[in-house]
């Protein structure tokens, strides 16, 4: 029998007990779906957390603190070179200040390219032509940060002037109609010196940013530039030393760097005691996590389809059972037992596939569906955010799962027919 | 001297072992030659079957050999012994072993598709062999449909479709009425006569055992006695003049 014959006739042989069929390729269809809808959510908030690491940092880029001699137990010996970690640390805590020196040593370091100190700058207030002032946080943008905009350009790390983007919520607050209408506007940021003397500063609004899981939030983005002037103004009446500090620099090494190359700029810069991270660091441990969760919703499904396979089992046995005449008489025409095996097999293997192709079919379209309905009311706060995506290669991946299994639950009905003897089979006295 | 198309030598065919051990076959030594129809004829428990199973090669001697056309068909193996037994030998059962639910037309190819011959090819050949047992109108019809006599009729068209140069026949008439069983007979005896089919029945009917050229007689796994009938097969043409009618009536 031609292979094509043998796939083609058991194909046929699948249709043959439809409601016995029917059952079996539900079971596989509850665990098929499962098993769609999980990696879903999996490529989802995966890929939503990739689409939003540009807003936090460059591939490029390594934030660099001073490595901290804390002790590993017990109360921190107080340390009067400590600085505030910024921005995006864990609120309250603390690291060790950098100054000009350290900047330079990093700057010596080979491998390094470039090296930016970032500088805290804390604005009191942002106000715009309608006359409010509204309390503001603020974020330098770095080399290849890139904010996920609303409207307008990136502000320019290169200009003099002093540029600012705004998040999409003070838009209307600061009397603005439009994003659009935005862009090109003055707004005026006050900050305070050391002597608690209120300045302000104007800058004029190039970009509106869209509010995303890792980057601007409701802060506001300065140039270079403006960053620079800000400090500047907060740092008034201070003293050389109590001006030089700095939370923590922005490293920017070779985009074409290997993993390998990146971890030894790291152990160069730890050697000068700095501790450096890359972004992929930093998201790093939050995919981890949903890694793991995605792993541990997968290992269900899995179980659901291992449950399925029993029932491919048991359903081929008894074909096998219900065919014993047949499977004695091809064997004695002279069918191999080889071919009787495919048979089968490929019967399971098809059983496999029907019900895999419907789940992740049925899937797909089920989980687009709540991703869109979810999207619009529990994530609105979260633009982009698409819970559960799907990529061809993931669903190709659990069709071919599901057929494996599907081959491996039909493989012991398909020897026992494929063992039949066609003389015990024709028997009939 | 021509050689026999199936002989056996000494042919001993055992099961179990020790106490429980059951001799069906105790030594059968016997020569078919090509175009004959032999008998088969025993009681059940004969050994009949058995020797039908080791002449059909679906088992293997205890000890002894079969000859198939001349050459020890314990050498045949695997592949080789699958298609050999496809393209040699055709079976026509009490029980016709048909597929319910498959066409008529499906379980005639089923030899050619096992063989590996093309979709296009296999429905030629099914439908002519359909043709000559003038089955053609219900070609298409679940093969769970048919009457008894049509249903044997398939499994002869099953049985002729690989154009076999051997037909065995076991019990073909038992489950048909004397009528349907004449007509399903006279086709068996017509084919071996006209197409040089050599046909070898399993039976224990003697009316079906006399119209055969030879018969063999099985006894507690021994041939008890043979003969040859005494009319020369030549003498039959009136005999089948009445089967195509008779045929056509069924």
């Amino acid at each position: 029998m031609k292979s094509l014959d043998v796939i083609s006739t058991a194909i046929g042989n699948t249709f043959r007990s439809k409601l016995r069929t029917t059952l079996t390729v539900i079971a596989i269809f509850i665990g098929a779906f499962t098993l769609t809808i999980t990696s879903g959510i999996g490529t989802g908030v995966n890929g939503y957390i990739d689409t939003t690491v540009a807003a936090i940092g460059a591939k490029d880029v390594l934030t660099v603190t001073k490595t901290a001699n804390a002790p590993t137990t017990g109360p921190t010996k107080y340390d009067p070179n400590t600085i505030s970690a910024g921005a995006r640390a864990r609120p309250g805590s603390t690291i060790e200040a950098m100054n000009s020196a350290d900047i330079a040593t990093i700057r010596a370091v080979s491998g390094v390219l470039s090296v930016q100190p970032i500088l805290g700058v804390r604005p009191s207030y942002i106000e715009g032509t309608a006359g409010t002032k509204y309390s503001i946080t603020s974020n330098g943008a770095g080399t290849g940060v890139k904010l996920q905009l609303q409207d307008g350009a990136q502000p320019s790390i290169t200009s003099t002037g002093y540029e600012v983007a705004l998040p999409v919520s003070y838009v209307k607050a600061l009397g603005l109609k439009t994003d659009a209408a935005a862009i090109g506007s003055t707004v005026r940021i006050g900050i305070t010196d050391s002597a608690q003397n209120m300045n302000v500063v104007e800058a004029t609004v190039v970009g509106v940013a869209t509010t995303s899981l890792g980057g601007a939030g409701d802060s506001v983005t300065t140039n270079p530039a403006l960053t620079q002037k800000l400090y500047d103004v907060q740092s008034t009446g201070l003293a050389g030393v109590a001006k030089d500090r700095f939370a923590q620099a922005t490293v920017t090494f070779n985009a074409a760097a290997t993993d390998k190359e990146i971890s030894q700029l790291k152990d160069r810069l730890a050697k000068d005691g700095f501790t450096a991270v890359t972004v992929a660091d930093q998201i790093g441990t939050f995919k981890t996590v949903i890694d793991v969760i995605v792993l541990i919703l997968n290992a269900f499904a899995v179980i659901a389809l291992v449950a399925a396979g029993f029932g491919i089992v048991n359903t081929l046995l008894m074909s096998v059972q219900e065919r014993t005449r047949e499977i004695g008489l091809m064997k004695a025409m002279g069918m191999g037992s080889g071919k009787i095996f495919g048979l089968f097999s490929f019967e399971a293997i098809f059983i496999g596939f029907l019900g895999s192709a419907l789940g992740a079919a049925i899937g797909i379209a089920v989980g687009s569906g709540i991703s869109a309905a979810l999207s619009r009311t529990v994530f609105s706060a979260l633009p982009g955010l698409t819970l559960i995506s799907f990529n061809a290669g993931s669903i190709a991946g659990i069709i071919a799962i599901v057929m494996a299994i599907a081959f491996v639950a039909g493989s012991l009905p398909a020897t026992r027919a494929a063992r039949q003897d066609p003389i015990e089979s024709l028997r009939y006295e | 001297m021509t050689v026999p198309i199936l002989s056996t030598h000494e042919l001993k065919k055992s099961y179990g072992r020790g106490q429980s051990r059951f001799d069906a076959l105790k030594g059968v030594s016997l020569e078919i030659f090509a175009g004959e129809s032999v008998a088969i004829v025993g009681k059940s428990g004969s050994g009949k079957s058995t020797l039908m199973h080791l002449l059909a090669l679906l088992d293997r001697p205890s000890s002894g050999s079969v000859n198939l056309n001349g050459s020890d068909a314990i050498l045949l193996k695997g592949r080789v012994l699958n298609g050999t037994r496809n393209k040699t030998f055709g079976f026509v059962f009490q029980q016709f072993f048909l597929t319910g639910g498959a066409t008529v037309l499906e379980n005639v190819i089923l030899p050619l598709k096992i063989a590996g011959v093309g979709s296009r090819e296999r429905r030629r050949r099914g439908l002519a062999a359909l043709e000559q047992l003038e089955l053609v109108d219900k070609a298409k019809n679940k093969a769970s449909a048919l009457s008894g006599g049509q249903k044997q009729r398939a499994v002869i068209a099953r049985a002729l479709v690989n154009t076999p140069k051997v037909i065995f026949a076991d019990e073909p008439t038992g489950n048909l009425d004397s009528a349907t069983g004449a007509v399903v007979e006279n086709i068996l005896f017509g084919l071996n006569r006209d197409r040089g089919i050599t046909l070898i029945v399993v039976t224990h009917d003697e009316e079906l055992a006399a119209r055969c050229d030879r018969r063999i007689f099985i006894r507690d796994g021994l041939i008890v006695a043979s003969d040859a009938s005494p009319n020369p097969p030549h003498g039959a043409h009136a005999a089948r003049a009445t089967a195509t009618s008779e045929a056509n009536a069924a």
